[in-house]
């Protein structure tokens, strides 16, 4: 690989960036492979990325039915912060933000990591009680998280309308000056190149229409448009097509599939500095680096694999938008789409071994997967690898919907992601 | 914004007055005390899922406050049948009706 | 200054005019201009500056496909829009318009350095580099990029205006109002159909605007346009929406629509919206979007004077206006050759007509030869040259190396005309490519709906007009003659942009991709076009690629050897142009964001000088501050005195369920973990609530009124779900049982009496009642009369006192409640608000569902096993709470705690370690749930949830704060008279 350098861009300038080559390639599949991903997001080729990197295992395929990074990894907001409640979460969130820190280099590709500030309003007691707990916890863990004055909060965002005669006036803030966002597309181009370059097959516009089974149960492989590929191990990472993927493998899992909406503005000239969400009245925005506002809607209330929503989710976000931000009634948004979130009962992700020999699976990440991108993909190529979960992600198997051990995080403070 | 036939009202309404309830005919075990750890965990929070055709409650709640079933494509999202709760599966309009046994028949 | 306003062209009246500043200067404009045709009357083409490169630009176009000439248009200060497209928005008297991403001046921008620097700036470049030092992408580079990007400066005021919001129904609901809408909605209209017929422009006739040479029924097309509109106006079935958007379409045939009320006007009403959303829900949809031409790609294509011919068709036709004196015409379609003929005939000069094919339309080619109008067929237009106009093109024959400049102050170009089948995506129908006209055509539609005309492919006009008769459905008849029958068209590269050049050929003119940045994503293995879209940001600027997309997608098919269904084609997204946030949240501002919940004694409140405080969506009494008070005073004393004396409370908001009929107690064993039909009629129980899962859903006291009937009181959030929640399970779990829920929330007004002399605070007002501890001992509960007024008495308590919730109909509530306090006050006793309830509570030990406990917890957790039926077979939960973890030893349990220091009030959310000094990551054992000072114990006091704590009564644990650590022992969780000997007093 060819790696990317100022002199390299310079050199490149001077003949009409004639000479770059392909981020990945796509080569023809092979009859089997040690490892096949199914999935070609940010979470999926970040496994076959770290199981290269790490674990030595080269003999791997993604394999993608659309384009690389198409589903939630292209769809999201962007929203970075590990500030979670439990430990479970603060372990794979920390891991993940630690890794997001030093990504840029790693991946010798600039993933735009901008640690800006994630800022979560409090409206009323509850909010406080609830933030004050996660801000206790955090720091004692080891992650930073600040409670903010209505007053610091105006001034580290200051498009922000904090009158007491608001309909529901701020009272504080959670800070977490290290979260923040990034560009959402190069992760999967980074870690789809990192991956490539280390033999990992990127094979896209091939959908799994079936997983095979051994006489013993194990997976053999996965059939496929364009026919059957050997497997000794399959990870599922498929995001909103999750439970779709496993029941192929007869494997049912406690998910729902979302449609999650979220929309962006003109471009405008810089004015929003951090990222700020409120969950009271369900409103995220930032302002992406072409300077559109980006904002995050709800989920529609039924389950869907249709990638759009109604119009009023977007409108009853737009409302609270203005509200916490009456500068903004005069912009106008540009551009809506929506992805597929595949939520669990607790909100809390899955990461497992399953019933079925040797199939991996990792999804459930429901509205909040692309900050956990490196983490994930991280600890589910350990999964993969070494065929029992890292220390780190011990909390996300299956069995504890059997147990009753759940991270309910959704349930502990009402906070979305 | 879905429109939605309630089959007690008899009217198409829009989706502001209905709240989705999930997946239909998942009935609670006759004796749910007994069953093991699995079964709950299957009963409570195992689910389908569906990509295609998936049957589904919703309820009339800021209208006649009634639940019912509906079939649904989750794909395009299209309704292509809603029916009173307590009946058993309806099949796909102009399909084979399928069998209705088991806990399919349930009420729930 | 010139003025290209020719006379006798257009149709504004040249008597009505309007003044306005563009930067700083005064301009006059007619009456109905837009921003673009008024400049451009005076001889301004430079508008803008573009995204990337600050590369200068003109208007482009003379519709919402406009990538360039972007403005900030301002009423004042507070009503001031940036990114107006200037082809759009009609100028008003005194509008101050200003140019966008430019410093200092539009004419002299330093920006413009990064064209300089752009073989640098390649298509994502920044993925690169900029990453060394690790810290420095969000220091130092981020800020550059984002301070060079972005376009207009975001409003810095709160908008003054409002904005209004409308639902309609209709049987058919058709989009655009050219020829083909018209056609349509008229023939829908004669069969009695409610129709709703919607125009993006001020004025019907789409095509027919700038189209002289068409006529329909006989008439001038725009002639019959508005002849049209004039019988469909006089129409009772009929709604014509114009200066209105279709903007999105959304599911089951609803669709989004904005009307541009005021924006035009010089001084609106106030009394008017200045914006209208519309959502239609249509029986049918008929589309008639019609088509937008496609810019030429080619080298500095970009330069100010260069547009689409069709629009300086439209600015001569309709505004009266010539675009240039000396024009340049490059063309792969038929169609801007009208617009050369047109002009010609104003008396503007045409320079030549460049033709990219060798064979065009033979009749059109005559035409504008016979008008002494230089043709070049099989010539290209190679390069442009003028820094902030054009002044000549270069052209030479295809495949030649010879070439001629041209001299030329403007340039129109027309590379075909791509169908608007946004909407039509937008609805999720499935698109076919017709590779004879290189074109996506609408095929298999997903919603009920129709495309006729131009955005269904069919161009020629008596085809157009019959298809758009027959989709009304109506038996309408309309006939139409064109001048000239077009052909032709291109998408991709022109000659001399091709695969190996250098040039900037633009594809994307407001994000500034070129030809070969497409290239270049492909060669980086962008092979999908989502990808290059991506990679290059290709028709993701505000048009969102009406323009480019057809371009970048041949442009990367030839590149990757596919044909361009292969390649694919990018989703179309709502909405089709940008919608003001405004009017998209409509009347949903203030007060009416979130109608606030008030409780029917909330006057009274506020009278009583009640500070309030937001729980969900209730206004809530806090506390009431005497003067001079503070909250922490305020409390005290409404703490002290409801124990010494009595405390008056508003509790209006509890949820309250009447759960009625034979099997109601049967009914309510199934829902709570407590037992039911044990409970006699006259008295109350406290009551759990778990889902299946088995943790705590609600709580409250359920009173027995009859055999029959129950009195339910859940958290004052909690009602409607555990309507909800128990509507669930009566309609389809327990069918069979006779039992009738209803809401009685809002029917009741509640008022709390609390305190020693609680009972002789009401007793006078209590009629028909004896209040004796024998006859009405706690936890009973009668109907009877209070000051005449059919009333529920409780004898409840959550202060520990003896306690009375007198419920009377929500109508008298203000009145019972002025006269309670009026004896209240007499006897010496307070109003209090959810502050002191919260202290009193605590200090007895009683939860808060919700804030002690938090959807993980079990009755068990929070010290309430003995409200788990141990009897039942069965209950909602009690399957849930077998599971192994809801089993396990060492769960957290609520206790107190008692500081060491006793004056430290512990934070609520505090974490709760057994060892200060582990290092981070710490072991944390539960959490501080509530925390206050008790004013009566003289003394902080906490309730927190601790792991295995009702096993560490004694023990010292430590809560580590930023600062400091705190040191507190685990106790029971009944800090105040222990015995429980008060409430029975």
């Amino acid at each position: 690989m060819r790696k990317y350098s100022v002199f390299a861009l310079a050199r490149e300038a001077m003949r009409s960036h004639k000479g770059w080559e392909p981020h990945w390639v796509s080569p023809e599949p092979r009859p089997s492979y040690d490892v096949i991903i199914i999935g070609g997001g940010g979470h999926g080729l970040g496994a076959a990325y770290y199981l290269a990197k790490e674990h030595g295992i080269t003999n791997v395929a993604v394999i993608e039915k659309g384009w690389l990074g198409g589903g939630n990894t292209g769809r999201n907001t962007t929203i970075i912060r590990s500030n979670y409640l439990y430990e479970e979460s603060m372990d794979i969130y920390e891991h993940s933000l630690k890794l997001w820190e030093g990504l840029s280099q790693d991946l010798n590709y600039n993933v735009m990591y901008s640690p800006r500030g994630v800022m979560m309003l409090s409206h009323n007691t509850h909010d406080m009680q609830s933030f004050k707990r996660h801000i206790n916890a955090n720091r004692l863990y080891g992650i930073d998280n600040e409670w903010l004055t209505p007053e610091q909060a105006k001034k580290f965002c200051p498009p922000l309308d904090i009158s007491k005669t608001a309909r529901y006036p701020i009272n504080g803030a959670a800070l977490q000056k290290r979260g923040g966002t990034a560009r959402h597309d190069a992760v999967a181009w980074g870690y789809a190149r990192g991956a490539s370059d280390r033999g990992v097959h990127i094979i896209q516009n091939c959908e799994v229409t079936g997983i095979r089974r051994g006489p013993n149960g194990e997976v053999t492989g996965v059939e496929t448009s364009r026919g059957f590929i050997g497997a000794k191990k399959i990870g599922v990472s498929a995001a909103g097509h999750s439970s779709v993927v496993m029941q192929m493998a007869g494997v049912r899992v406690p998910l729902t599939s979302n449609p999650l909406q979220a929309l962006v503005s003109e471009p405008l000239k810089p004015i929003f500095p951090c990222v700020v969400m409120s969950n009271t009245v369900h409103a995220y925005i930032s302002q992406s680096d072409k300077g559109e506002l980006v904002i995050g809607a709800g989920t529609d209330q039924y389950h869907s694999y249709s990638q759009t929503g109604g119009l009023q989710i977007i409108t009853h976000t737009l409302d609270a938008i203005c509200e916490l931000f009456p500068i903004f009634r005069r912009v106008k948004m540009m551009r809506q789409w929506g992805g597929i979130t595949d939520n669990t009962p607790d909100r809390s992700a899955i990461q497992s071994v399953t019933p079925v020999k040797n199939l991996f699976v990792n999804c459930g990440w429901g509205t909040g997967g692309f900050k956990a991108t490196p983490g994930s993909a991280h600890l589910f190529a350990w999964l993969i690898a070494k065929g029992e979960p890292h220390r780190l992600a011990e909390g996300l198997t299956l069995d504890r919907f059997r147990t009753g051990r759940l991270i309910d995080e959704a349930a502990a403070a009402a906070v979305a992601h | 914004m879905l429109l939605i036939h309630c089959p007690y009202c008899g009217d198409d309404r829009s989706e502001l007055e209905f709240r989705w309830a999930g997946e239909a005919h998942i009935a609670r075990p006759e004796v749910i005390s007994e069953i093991s750890d699995e079964d709950f965990a299957e009963y409570f929070f195992l689910r389908d899922n569906t990509k295609g055709i998936a049957w589904e409650r919703w309820r009339h709640i800021h209208g006649c406050g009634r639940f019912f079933n509906a079939i649904r494509d989750t794909v395009s999202d299209k309704f292509l049948l809603t029916y009173e709760a307590g009946l058993p599966r309806q099949p796909v309009p102009g399909t084979e009706p399928v069998s209705a046994g088991g806990a399919e028949g349930g009420a729930a | 200054m010139s003025n290209y306003r020719i006379k006798g062209a257009g149709r504004l009246t040249p008597a009505r005019t309007a003044r306005f500043t563009f930067d700083g200067k005064i301009y006059t404009a007619l009456e109905g201009d837009t921003v673009a045709s008024a400049l451009l009357a005076n001889g301004v083409h430079l508008m803008g500056r573009s995204f990337k490169y600050h590369r200068p630009r003109g208007v482009l176009s003379a519709g919402p496909e406009e990538p360039n000439a972007l403005l900030d248009v301002a009423r004042d200060a507070a009503r001031r829009q940036p990114n107006v497209r200037a082809s759009v928005q009609e100028v008003f008297d005194g509008a101050i318009i200003r140019s966008q991403n430019r410093w200092p001046t539009l004419g002299f921008d330093i920006g413009s350095l990064n064209n300089l620097l752009s073989p640098f700036f390649a298509a994502g470049f920044y993925y690169k580099t900029f990453m060394w030092p690790r810290e420095a992408w969000a220091k130092l580079y981020e800020p550059i990029i984002r301070r060079a990007a972005g376009l207009g400066v975001a409003p810095t005021e709160t908008d003054p205006d409002h904005y209004a919001n409308r639902f309609a129904h209709c049987d058919v609901l058709v989009a655009g109002a050219g020829a083909a809408g018209l056609t349509a909605a008229l023939s829908a209209a004669k069969t009695g159909a409610e129709v709703i017929l919607v125009d993006e422009r001020a004025d019907v006739g789409g095509a027919l605007l700038f189209d002289t040479s068409t006529m329909i029924d006989g008439k001038p097309g725009y002639d019959w346009a508005q002849g049209v509109l004039a019988e469909l106006t006089a129409m009772a079935n009929v709604r014509v929406l114009t200066r209105t958007t279709v903007f999105g379409y959304y599911n089951h045939n609803f669709l989004g629509l904005v009307e541009r009320v005021t924006d035009h006007l010089p001084n609106p009403n106030r009394s008017l919206p200045r914006e209208r959303l519309w959502q239609v829900r249509a029986k049918k949809v008929m589309l008639a979007t019609g088509a937008i031409e496609r810019h030429m790609v080619f080298a500095n294509n970009d330069r100010p004077g260069i547009m689409l011919a069709s629009a300086a068709r439209l600015y001569l036709n309709h505004y009266g206006v010539a675009v240039g004196s000396r024009i340049g015409v490059y063309t792969a379609h038929d169609s801007a050759y009208e617009a050369a003929i047109d002009l010609k005939k104003a008396g503007v000069e045409i320079a030549a007509i460049v033709d990219c094919r060798a064979k065009p339309g033979e009749a059109l080619v005559s035409a504008a030869r016979n008008l002494g109008i230089e043709v070049l067929t099989g010539y290209s237009v190679i390069d442009t040259a003028g820094r902030l106009r054009i002044s000549s093109m270069t052209v030479a024959r295809n495949g030649s190396t010879n070439h001629r400049k041209i001299p030329v102050d403007a340039l129109l170009m027309s590379g075909g005309w791509t169908p608007s089948v946004h909407l039509f995506s937008q609805s999720r129908g499935k698109l076919k490519f017709d590779a004879e006209n290189q074109r996506f055509l609408p095929n298999i539609y997903a919603e009920n709906c129709v495309s006729v005309g131009a955005c269904n492919g069919t161009d020629e006009l008596g085809a157009l007009l019959a298809e758009a008769a027959e989709a009304g459905g109506g038996s309408l008849s309309v006939s139409g003659e064109a001048a000239f029958g077009w052909t032709g068209g291109m998408i991709g590269a022109a000659e001399g942009a091709g695969k190996e050049t250098t040039v900037k050929a633009f594809v994307d003119f407001q994000h500034d991709v070129t030809a070969k940045d497409i290239r270049l994503a492909v060669r980086e293995g962008m092979h999908s076009i989502e990808h290059i879209k991506r990679f290059t940001t290709n028709g993701m600027a505000s048009d969102q690629g009406k323009l480019s997309n057809m371009h970048g997608l041949a442009i990367a098919a030839e590149m990757l050897g596919k044909e361009i269904p292969q390649v694919g084609l990018t989703t179309f997204r709502a909405p089709y142009t940008p919608v003001t946030y405004g009017t998209l949240i409509a009347h949903s501002r203030g007060d009416l964001f979130d109608p606030a919940r008030k409780t029917p004694l909330h006057a009274e409140l506020v009278k009583a000088g009640a500070e309030f405080e937001d729980v969900g969506n209730w206004k809530r009494a806090w506390y009431f501050p005497r003067r001079g008070e503070d909250m922490h005073a305020a409390v005290n004393r409404e703490c002290r005195t409801a124990r010494e004396v009595a405390g008056i409370f508003d509790a209006s908001t509890l949820g309250k369920i009447e759960v009625v009929g034979p099997d109601a107690a049967k009914f309510l064993n199934l829902l709570y973990t407590n037992a039911w039909d044990t409970l006699k009629p006259g008295k109350c129980r406290y009551g759990i609530m778990t889902r299946e899962d088995g943790f705590v859903y609600d709580d409250g006291v359920v009173g027995r009124l009859a055999e029959d009937r129950f009195h339910v009181t859940t958290t004052t959030g909690g009602a409607p779900r555990v309507l909800h929640h128990m509507e669930d399970y009566l309609q389809t779990e327990f069918p069979d049982l006779k039992v009738w829920l209803t809401s009685t929330t809002e029917q009741w007004a509640v008022i709390a009496v609390q305190g020693p002399k609680a009972r002789e605070i009401i007793a006078p007002l209590v009629e028909g009642l004896d209040l004796s501890n024998e006859a009405f001992p706690h936890m009973s509960v009668a109907e009877c009369t209070v000051m005449g007024v059919p009333a529920r008495l409780f004898r409840v308590s959550f202060t520990g006192e003896v306690g009375f919730e007198v419920n009377v109909p929500a109508d008298y509530g203000a009145a019972v409640w002025k006269a309670i306090w009026e004896r209240g006050q007499a006897l010496g006793a307070c109003l209090y608000g959810t502050e002191t309830m919260h202290v009193l509570r605590a200090e007895k030990g009683y939860i808060i569902v919700g804030q002690d406990t938090d959807g993980t917890v079990t009755p068990d957790d929070a010290g309430y096993g003995w409200a788990v039926s141990k009897k039942k077979t069965d209950f909602v939960g009690i399957r849930g709470l077998k599971r192994p973890d809801l089993m396990r030893e060492g769960r957290k349990q609520l206790v107190g705690l008692l500081t060491a220091d006793p004056t430290e009030v512990l934070e609520e959310g505090g974490q709760i370690v057994a060892n200060p000094n582990q290092a981070k990551p710490m072991t944390m054992l539960g959490h501080v749930t509530s925390a206050y000072w008790s004013e009566n114990l003289g003394r902080s006091i906490a309730i927190a949830l601790v792991a295995g704590g009702r096993a560490r009564m004694g023990e010292t644990v430590y809560i580590p704060m930023k600062d400091k650590t705190i040191a507190a022992t685990v106790t029971d969780m009944v800090f105040f008279d222990k015995e429980g000997g008060r409430i029975h007093g």
